[in-house]
């Protein structure tokens, strides 16, 4: 019997350790489009962009020796045939399988032209950060188009090293539709008040150089001078190997609750691609966060080995932005925001996210963990905002 | 060599919550609902975080607040990604006069 997992980042890296871990002896095979030994993500738009060094494993070489694993780096799975159980690649191979796990993630959406112009880029990739890691050493000047976490994080490393940037977001206030306008105006002052310029409620109409991008123009005529523009506007599921195949697309691959993919009882999905019907939530949806991609690959395995599947947590995720950390537990999406502690210039900020009956869907917490887990707690039970014992926000820990 | 260090007096740590011995290795010292005590090193396997000043104490399970890794109290086991390797434990000493000490 073999095992397949197709994409080697942090759901199929961790897709293997957790069979392992559960005792599962089958060989498995992990194919993955990068060169790169697997590593981390969430450091691309941090820490690499900071400093020159390598990317941050997700293993250990022993670890990855003792896993025991077939990994073929440099490879890309180019189709599916479901019947047949095959997976073809780039390198003109055809993978068989007994089981596979889909763990592609996802491929940044960039702009119309971006591919023509040198200095543009997307983060998704070790090859992105350091390619705008190198622009910014080279002190350019910086447009950022979109203000998610990922715009916010490559404009705070902008600022960190002195440079100019202006940040570009098609909504009022970026953020808002995360967590309303109120949260989202307290959050995005980190970017004023760390000078970094944002455009707000305009798009992008078009990019401007001829070899190298020299500038940006947007939707209300302005015009913005660059040299390096990151876009970070969102990106879509890596789905397009499995175009005929059958396997049920749309927006991601579509899983029942224990990731087995809707009519396929030999084929998973996990991380950023499965859309799922997530123990917390009510309808399908796919995640684009580090823990469930984590959380995602245990599952998968009890789901395979037929174990018991691990406890089901809330949602969680964070962002690191000019020297203070976000994080962000449940979906405050999902509620308004009921309550409101401190400020983005006081040691701490935390927002409590309620439903219409007033009970705690989610919160955002800005530099202190202690309140975060207490509001984790509140969204797994459900608690009433009301009753949430609340002190004034910890200082800053270290 | 052994180290026998004084953590608190043990109607200092409330039950359910958990403090940072400082010295060489730190060590964190938890105390359940039901007020035992228990000490395992203080960081986090994953990256580096202080799972005795600041994490959530849930029976005999903690949660370290940086990227949701839990670990069993008891034995130190890791629980769930992203934590794969275990805290280190010793042993927690309950002397006549209520004073809790670690051996490290
Ligand atoms: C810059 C950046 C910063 C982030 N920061 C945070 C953060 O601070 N906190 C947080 O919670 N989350 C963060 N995330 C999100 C988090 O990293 C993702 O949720 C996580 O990486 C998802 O893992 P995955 O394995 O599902 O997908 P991915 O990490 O995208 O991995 C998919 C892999 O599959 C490969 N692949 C794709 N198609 C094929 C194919 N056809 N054949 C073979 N291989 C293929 C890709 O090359 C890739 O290596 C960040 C993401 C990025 C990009
Ligand atoms: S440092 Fe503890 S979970 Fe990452």
């Amino acid at each position: 019997m073999t095992t397949l997992i197709v994409g080697a980042s942090v759901a199929g890296i961790r897709t293997a350790q957790a069979l392992r871990m559960v005792g599962h002896r089958d060989a498995i095979t992990l194919i993955g489009e990068e060169l790169h030994q697997p590593y981390d993500k969430p450091p691309l738009s941090k820490e690499c962009l900071a400093e020159p060094g390598e990317p941050v494993p997700l293993l250990s070489n022993d670890d990855l020796v003792a896993l025991d694993v077939e990994l073929r780096l440099g490879v890309r799975a180019t189709s599916l045939d479901a019947e047949r159980r095959v997976v073809r690649t780039s390198t003109g191979e055809s993978f068989d399988y007994d089981r596979l796990v889909i763990a592609t993630g996802v491929t940044p959406r960039s702009l119309p032209g971006a591919q023509h112009l040198a200095g543009v880029h997307t983060v998704r990739t070790y090859d992105d950060a350091a390619a705008v890691r190198a622009s910014l050493a080279a002190g350019r000047r910086v447009v950022v188009v979109g203000g998610g976490f990922i715009g916010a994080e490559v404009a705070s490393a902008a600022r960190a090293q002195g440079l100019p940037v202006d940040l570009v977001e098609p909504q009022d206030v970026p953020m808002t539709h995360l967590f309303g306008v109120e949260v989202a105006t307290e959050i995005s002052r980190l970017h004023e008040l760390n000078g970094t310029v944002v455009h707000a409620g305009v798009g992008v109409a078009g990019l401007e150089g001829d070899g190298g991008v020299t500038g940006v123009r947007l939707t209300d005529g302005r015009r913005l001078d660059a040299d390096l523009v990151v876009v970070g506007i969102g990106a879509a599921p890596a789905t397009d190997w499995l175009l005929g195949s059958g396997l049920p697309v749309d927006d991601g691959v579509l899983c029942d609750e224990q990731l087995r993919v809707i009519g396929f009882p030999d084929v998973y999905a996990a991380g950023d691609v499965a859309r799922w019907p997530m123990p917390f939530g009510e309808r399908p949806v796919r995640v684009e966060h580090w823990t469930n991609a984590n959380e995602h690959a245990a599952l998968v395995a009890a789901t395979i080995t037929g174990g018991a599947p691990p406890r089901p947590q809330p949602p969680y995720v964070w962002s690191d932005q000019y020297g203070r950390r976000i994080q962000i537990v449940g979906t405050p999406r999902a509620g308004r925001a009921a309550r409101l502690v401190g400020s983005v210039t006081e040691a701490a900020f935390v927002a409590i996210f309620a439903d219409d009956d007033g009970r705690t869907v989610g919160a955002l917490v800005l530099d202190d963990a202690r309140t975060l887990m207490r509001c984790r707690k509140a969204v797994a039970a459900r608690t009433p905002v009301c009753e949430l014992q609340l002190g004034v926000p910890a200082a800053v820990r270290a | 060599m052994q180290e026998r260090r004084f953590a608190c007096a043990s109607d200092e740590l409330e039950p359910g919550t958990s403090m940072t011995v400082p010295g060489d290795p730190p060590v964190a010292v938890f105390r359940n609902e039901a007020g035992d005590f228990f000490a395992t090193a203080d960081t986090c396997t994953h990256e580096d975080w202080s799972l005795g000043t600041d994490s959530d104490l849930d029976d005999e399970e903690v949660t370290c607040p940086l990227h949701m890794a839990r670990f069993d109290i008891r034995t130190g086991k890791p629980l769930c990604f992203p934590a794969t390797v275990a805290l280190a434990t010793f042993e927690v000493e309950v002397a006549a006069d209520g004073r809790v000490y670690v051996v490290v």
